[in-house]
């Protein structure tokens, strides 16, 4: 079938998996003019798809298909080379096809290794490679409900199987030989903590315990696992995934070298010692290696692509196979997973420091130098965020100490962030070019930065972040960074609250006159009327004060898009009886709003004029109702779930610790707002961890958890201490709240905060439980102060007609509603309409 | 930034015609650095009482968010210029002028606005 006079070459791929479809491909893109004519020859009846994603075959019915080629290549499928007779440049496959070559590349890929145990060719019994096998697979546990199911081997590609598997709806069990689970990838550490997670979901685990044999039932088909120590599984079905071996019969059959234990000897250009021939992908033993992992495969299909452009171009080919990083990062079955560099400690001298939070199904390992500075890999399972940075690391000194990097490692210092990284999502702004402005145009200030680069300037939840890359910047520009909060003052928030408690100022005025210039601003006044309000002066609209508070706070209600305002009383844990309930609705009907529930367990009526707030609140206060503080800087809510009064599981009453969390912190002013929660037992159905305090029952008392955040930037919460009882509890969480606001930065939430302190969790457990600096009585006394001094803010403002007499939409015509504000229905509700606004008071743009 | 077309009598007084003064509120209805919202002939304007004791008055209209809320801004000063915050997305804005000082290309329409020797505030729509 030689082509005789043809000037083309000849290029045949024997396999059709996932790297001889990237050498295709990458040869297509380099090889412009064609020189190489290509044809490929596969086993499988499909062309090329995606292995990877194997199990979202049988779990979501995807479509694994990669890309066709282009037409110039031919594709021969269906009919496997059997033969290569390397003198004549030829192959011949099962049809008796022949092809002539003069370049031959085997990406024949890997078979499944089958253990030669009793049983192992019985019907019922599978392997996990191809489409093929998993459709035998489905129509198999088809066939058997309520048969039991049993994964050999506990590796990557076991528990990708097992998670298949029991998505058929089969009680799946996993046998693995080594003494925990993906044992080439974690330590037992981390192969223990991911072996709760599997087993949380539902799936049994059988380390380190050898199968002897599969037995058949009745039928012939396997029914029955058995196991070195005696034991036995029922099992109707059983998939192998006991590690692979490469299919290099090929080349053994045309006396080219193979491994010991299998693969095709190549050199790092991916060359057999015959240079016509190559061999890429999960066949080939490429620096005395075999890799199993799509990245290094297709490293490999692209080295190849180069070295056949060079020999068409005369020009030397460039790339070589220099081994392959394998670190991996993946979700399985929902729990994260990663491994990076050394893992195992190999290396001489190497330090390996680890955490476990049994609770939260956490464990970390950084692998270190024997000096503790530079990083060598590591292991993370529950919580892989912070793998990113730490992989790339590996190789290098680390930013801070071992335990600044394992906790402190998922929040970069704007510094580090890479420019592509979007910091206002909303505007679409990312980091360069945030850097870019700040160089380019000299900003010095994120007022600037926002003018220039609009981020910040719609939700403004990343102007913190702005202001860590605008410092960042101008450090490294050599320029001072100003603490100043703005131009009014030249101190920090935390200064500016140790100025005003020290020297017990009680006024805007009297601070600005004495420790700054100016008449403030919308960034120090909100900063000072909070600091004010934390030092407990009384009423936040009382006199000067109410010229500082922000709109939210100056109406005790939330602005909304259209101008007007939400309104959200307080229901502590969430609990409400039938009758409060009712008055919500009657409310919300009679004044025409609309109704959400909140992912704080309360309900925001929406649509209020500022006239109307008074009216509705009258009418709540009545019922028994306060403010909910939603507007504020300040504690918004305590979520619980049902706890131990109702629930099976419960071990604690969760809804009476939350109540009186919330009872005890409401009208709490801080520099930003704060939330909690309490679960009543290990579900943690409250999602407690991702609060500024969150609580979680156990069977001794109360784990207490500090700094996590939802939001913009997700952080988990760290566990701060454990089995507290009520009292300490509480205790603690005073502590915490107090020294949170007197020395956290303007807007700077509990995650962020705890983040930037010196020596993190540690440092706070010093200052809390040991009272390393002395303060916790003052602390202490400082929330007994709080505590004894809350009044509803509402029912005061109600009861004061100089307050009320603000909450008019026009101060010559106090009944008249706003003409602006207008609304349609949507699903049975109102939604604000804009209104179209008067072109003379704008210069357009 | 576009803003929808508003024609009417209510903007502009016709040519020739002598300033016409609105009686909005008394001066100490105001609160030193707290604004207000009159409603005249129509216009919402903005009544600012700075901690001096000066008056301005804008429109109430904020052109970023396009809804009627300048009056609920914080006063202050920026490099000693007398300003209103956005009380939505925080732009700040010349009492003075109405220029918007984070963006040369907006600003807000002004008003002619006194005190009388009676204590009471008047607004001038031109």
């Amino acid at each position: 079938m030689d082509v005789g006079g043809d000037t083309h070459r000849r290029l045949v791929v024997v396999g059709h998996g996932p790297a001889g479809h990237r050498l295709v491909e990458a040869l297509r893109e380099r090889d412009a003019a064609g020189a190489w004519r290509i044809t490929v020859i596969g086993e499988e009846t499909r062309p090329a798809y995606d292995r990877v994603a194997l199990t979202s075959y049988l779990t979501e019915d995807a479509d694994l298909a990669f890309p066709a080629h282009d037409p110039d290549v031919t594709l021969h499928t269906g009919d496997p080379v059997t033969a290569v007779d390397r003198a004549a440049r030829t192959v011949t496959t099962a049809s008796g096809a022949v092809f002539g070559y003069d370049a031959l590349v085997l990406a024949t890929g890997s078979s499944p290794f089958v253990p030669p145990v009793p049983g192992h060719d019985l019907p019922g019994v599978f392997v996990y490679r191809t489409i093929d096998d998993l459709d035998a697979l489905r129509d198999h546990c088809a066939a058997r409900p309520g048969a039991g199911g049993v994964v050999v081997g506990g590796g990557l590609l076991g528990l990708e199987a097992a998670r298949a598997m029991q998505g058929l709806g089969v009680d799946t069990h996993v046998v693995e030989v080594a003494p925990w689970l993906m044992p080439r990838q974690l330590d037992e550490g981390g192969g223990q903590m991911l072996r709760r997670h599997i087993e949380s979901l539902g799936i049994a685990v059988h380390a380190g315990t050898p199968m002897a044999a599969l037995e058949p039932g009745e039928d012939g088909a396997v029914a029955r696992v058995a196991l070195s120590d005696g034991s036995a599984i029922e099992a109707g079905t059983v998939v192998f995934s006991a590690g692979i071996r490469p299919r290099d019969e090929l080349a053994r059959g045309c006396g080219l070298d193979v491994g010991e234990r299998g693969g095709v000897v190549v050199d790092a250009t991916c060359r057999t010692a015959d240079p016509a021939v190559y061999a890429i992908g999960e066949c080939a033993l490429v620096g005395g290696q075999v890799y199993g992992l799509v990245g290094p495969c297709n490293t490999m299909a692209e080295v190849v692509a180069d070295q056949l452009v060079a020999e068409v171009t005369d020009a030397p080919g460039q790339a070589t196979f220099d081994g392959a990083d394998t670190s991996t990062k993946l979700k399985l079955m929902g729990v994260d997973v990663a491994s990076f560099g050394d893992p195992f400690a190999a290396t001489d001298g190497a330090l390996d420091i680890t955490y476990t939070d049994p609770v939260a199904g956490v464990y970390k390992k950084l692998v270190v130098s024997d000096d503790a500075r530079t990083l060598l890999g590591g292991v993370l399972v529950g919580d892989a965020e912070a793998y990113p940075t730490l992989r790339a690391y590996v190789g290098a000194k680390l930013p801070g100490s071992p335990e600044q990097t394992l906790f402190g490692g998922t929040e970069p210092a704007g510094g580090d962030l890479p420019g592509a990284t979007v910091i206002c999502s909303c505007n679409n702004v990312t980091a360069e070019t945030i850097r870019c402005a700040v160089r380019d145009e000299g900003l010095t200030d994120v007022a600037a930065v926002k003018g220039c680069t609009r981020a910040g300037t719609s939700c403004g939840s990343c102007v913190p972040l702005v202001k860590k890359l605008l410092d960042a910047e101008l450090t490294a520009a050599g320029i001072e960074v100003s603490k100043a909060i703005c131009e009014h003052f030249e101190y920090s928030r935390a200064e500016l609250f140790d100025i005003v408690r020290v020297r017990g100022i009680t006024t805007f005025t009297q601070l600005i006159t004495e420790h700054g210039q100016g008449r403030g601003c919308d960034i120090c006044k909100p900063a000072v009327a909070s600091i004010l309000a934390s030092l407990g002066n009384g009423h936040i609209l009382e006199g000067e004060q109410a010229a500082l508070q922000d709109t939210n706070d100056a109406f005790l209600a939330n602005l909304q898009k259209n101008g007007t305002y939400s309104v959200v009383p307080r229901i502590p844990g969430g609990e409400i009886t039938p009758d409060k309930l009712i008055v919500i609705g009657e409310v919300a009907r009679d004044f025409g709003l609309y109704t959400k529930i909140t992912g704080g367990q309360r309900i925001d009526l929406f649509g209020a004029r500022v006239d109307q707030l008074p009216e509705i609140w009258r009418r709540l206060v009545a019922a028994g109702f306060e403010s909910g503080h939603a507007y504020g800087k300040a504690l918004r809510t305590v979520k619980s779930c049902v706890g131990s009064t109702w629930c099976r599981f419960g071990v604690q009453d969760s809804v009476g610790m939350a109540i009186r969390l919330e009872l005890r912190y409401r009208g709490l002013r801080a520099p930003h707002k704060l939330k909690s929660a309490v679960s009543g037992c290990a579900r943690e159905c409250a999602e407690a961890q991702s609060k500024d305090f969150g609580v979680i029952a156990t069977e001794k008392g109360w784990n207490l958890y500090l700094a996590g955040n939802g939001g913009m930037r997700p952080r988990h919460a760290d566990l701060f201490a454990t089995d507290l009882d009520d009292e300490t509890l509480v205790r603690y969480i005073d502590r915490f709240l107090m020294f949170y606001i007197r020395t956290a930065d303007r807007l700077q939430r509990t995650a962020s905060w705890l983040e930037s302190l010196e020596g993190g969790i540690d440092y706070l457990r010093e200052v809390i439980v040991e009272d390393s600096l002395g303060i916790c009585a003052e602390l202490d006394a400082a929330m007994d102060r709080h505590v004894a001094a809350y009044s509803d803010e509402w029912r005061d403002t109600l009861e004061d007609p100089d307050k009320l007499r603000r909450f008019v939409s026009f101060v010559n015509a106090p009944g008249v509603p706003d003409p602006s504000i207008a609304f349609e229905p949507e699903r049975d509700q109102i939604k604000p309409v804009l209104v179209a606004g008067p072109d003379l008071e704008v210069v357009s743009r | 930034m576009t803003a929808d077309v508003q024609t009417g009598p209510a903007h502009t007084a016709p040519p020739g015609t002598a300033t016409r003064w609105h009686d909005v509120c008394g001066y100490d209805d105001l609160l030193p650095e707290r604004g207000a919202c009159a409603l005249v002939e129509g216009i919402q304007v903005a009544l600012f009482r700075t901690f001096d004791g000066e008056l301005f008055a804008l429109s109430n209209y904020d052109p970023f968010s396009r809804a009627y809320v300048i009056a609920r801004g914080i006063l202050g000063t920026r490099g000693g210029v007398p300003t209103v915050a956005s009380p939505m997305y925080k732009e700040v804005f010349d009492l003075r002028t109405g220029q918007c000082l984070d963006d040369p290309q907006v600003s807000l329409r002004t008003f002619a606005v006194r005190r009388t020797p009676g204590g009471r505030v008047e607004v001038a729509l031109s």
